[in-house]
């Protein structure tokens, strides 16, 4: 099993903008809908599913690697995935208690409800049909994380607009939010063949 | 090993390994280990085991922060103000909290984890509420309708209190009254006395407690005593004193002048003691009040007689208390002095010597009096 030769940087910035994980893939929808009406939870989501992302996929590799491969269990894979996810977010809840009560503050209720975020799991996933190395994951975990957060990001700010422009009735809430995804996601997609990040 | 049993031994394995992961970060992150929590600038230090909410741990330390919904965050009635940092208000303090509040931290006590060491402020007499449990030690008639009670703390216990407050004392059930009852009383005793308190209680025809301490309490028996509580106190601004009293209303001023004789304030002010009562049967204390005006030449005290009997042989001041305090207040030397006003008596009498007082200019905020009748 070889690891696909692409260079980190190139990953860095392919799961960041050309294979942006919500607008490419469309992951962890549910959340970016409905919490993207406002820029300061969204800002404190986003943080949170970096910081999920780039620890769940580097420990999910490792399981991955160590033991679901060698017991030839790689049909649990969803289960195990998603316990580790529910663990890890356990855990780095109490710890950012403890550390830094203002970062606690600031993601609040969002960082239980990533352990349903479907981007999390994704990653997890396409990191094993991608046969990424160890540094790759902890990378391309990374990248995504800050693609849904600027996504995130820049949907909120786009709503916030749209609240004051004259929106037709039967468009208006989740109806004129999911034609402007659908245009932000083209204009993503318009970069896809840039980068080789599939 | 049977294949069947990998994936179970798999997944149980996993799970066991972040289960333990997680309790092992439970027991390093949570635990907050012993912190200090220091009350009023020093007044009391205590420490305690961190990672509970304030409230209950401030309880357990037999400090009672008022709460009514016990610690669920509902009533907003547990605040408290937090003078070290603790980080920001939580979004479940924030719709029970003032601006000013928020500016002075001011936080509920029920939602804030303890953390860290914290200093706080309390009102004093918050500090010292507790459920004292008292046995009587003597009760006697201070006039054909008011009893005085003295008691003995039980247990080594001390109660610190100032001059003027109350307590609620508390009636078990008796007769054909199901549950305890609680009543304020003003404490007559000096707060010099930490391990005895006395009341006066007149006697309220069909009241619960009243008639509890007059038909049925009997010396050697047990009362609980809750407190103290109250605003109602001496300002010591050197100002002269008008305190007005009627029946049970003497406690409080018993406390107070007892107070006063101790520390020598009672020879560095003029007081003024107005006491009113129908007949010369509702009077009591007269001789240690008349002793106390010839003994200190600041003080002075003016019984008045609403509707004194033939004999009585009464000589001195006749008419409603609110008419004597009229007269006193229109003459010299108080007509032309800043003076602060000093009350006990019946919600009526309060009211009508406010409206005495207030035509003599003195300020509302200079009349001094706990309502409770």
């Amino acid at each position: 099993m070889n690891a696909p030769d692409i260079g980190l940087w190139t990953l860095l910035f392919g799961s960041i903008f050309t294979s942006n994980i919500l607008l490419a893939n469309f992951l962890g929808m549910c959340s970016f809908i409905s919490i993207s009406k406002d820029m300061k939870s969204s800002n404190g989501l986003g943080m949170a599913v970096t910081v999920v992302l780039t620890i769940t996929a580097s420990i999910n590799w490792v399981i991955l690697r160590f033991v679901l491969m060698p017991l030839d269990l790689l049909y649990l894979r969803f289960i195990i995935f998603i316990i580790v996810i529910a663990a890890i977010v356990q855990m780095l809840e109490m710890i950012i208690d403890r550390l830094s009560q203002s970062l606690y503050m600031n993601l609040g209720i969002f960082l239980p409800l990533i352990t349903v975020n479907c981007a999390i799991l994704g990653v997890s996933l396409f990191v094993e049909i991608r046969e990424y190395s160890f540094i790759q994951t902890v990378i391309y975990g990374f990248g995504s994380g800050l693609g849904w957060w600027l996504a995130i990001m820049a949907l909120a700010a786009m709503r916030k607009k749209i609240e004051k422009a004259p929106v037709p009735p039967a468009l208006q809430g989740s109806g004129i939010t999911m034609i402007t995804i659908g245009l932000m996601a083209m204009a993503f997609i318009g970069f896809g063949g840039m980068l080789p990040v599939q | 090993m049977p294949s069947f049993l990998v994936a179970p031994l798999a997944i149980s394995g996993i799970s066991a390994g972040l289960a333990a992961l997680i309790s092992i970060t439970d027991k390093i992150v949570n635990n907050y280990g012993e912190l200090t929590i220091n009350i009023n600038d020093g007044k009391r230090e205590m420490n305690v085991t961190g990672g509970g909410n304030m409230l209950t741990t401030l309880a357990e330390e037999q400090i009672f922060i008022p709460s009514a919904c016990g610690g669920r965050g509902s009533c907003g009635e547990c605040k408290v103000k937090v003078t070290s940092d603790i980080g920001p208000h939580l979004p479940t303090e924030i719709p029970y909290m003032s601006r000013q509040e928020i500016e002075d931290n001011v936080r509920l006590s029920c939602q804030v984890k303890l953390k860290t060491d914290v200093d706080l402020e309390i009102p004093d007499y918050l500090f010292n509420i507790q459920r004292y449990s008292a046995t009587v030690e003597r009760i006697s008639d201070l006039t054909h309708d008011i009893k005085e009670i003295y008691l003995r703390l039980n247990d080594d216990q001390k109660i610190e209190f100032s001059a003027g407050q109350y307590a609620q004392i508390e009636a078990p059930p008796y007769g054909k009254v199901k549950e305890p009852t609680q009543r304020a009383y003003s404490m007559s005793s000096s707060p010099s006395d930490k391990k005895h308190l006395e009341f006066m209680i007149r006697l309220v025809p069909g009241g619960i407690l009243t008639t509890y301490v007059h038909e049925h309490l009997k010396e050697g028996d047990r009362l609980d005593v809750i407190g103290p509580f109250g605003e109602f106190m001496v300002r010591h601004t050197g100002a002269p004193m008008i305190c007005v009293a009627g029946g049970s209303g003497m406690a409080p001023f018993k406390s107070i002048f007892n107070n006063m004789i101790e520390t020598g304030e009672i020879d560095e002010r003029d007081v003024w003691y107005f006491f009113g009562a129908r007949t010369a049967k509702d009077l009591f204390y007269v001789d240690w009040l008349n002793k106390l005006q010839e003994q200190h030449e600041r003080f002075h005290f003016i019984p008045a007689l609403s509707e004194p009997q033939p004999d009585d042989n009464w000589d001195g001041e006749t008419g409603l208390i609110t008419d004597v305090l009229d007269k006193y207040l229109k003459q010299e030397p108080l007509a032309s002095v800043h003076k602060e006003g000093y009350l006990c008596g019946s919600p009526g009498m309060l009211d009508a010597c406010m409206d005495v007082m207030g035509t003599h200019e003195m300020k509302d905020e200079h009349i001094y009096f706990d309502k409770f009748a």
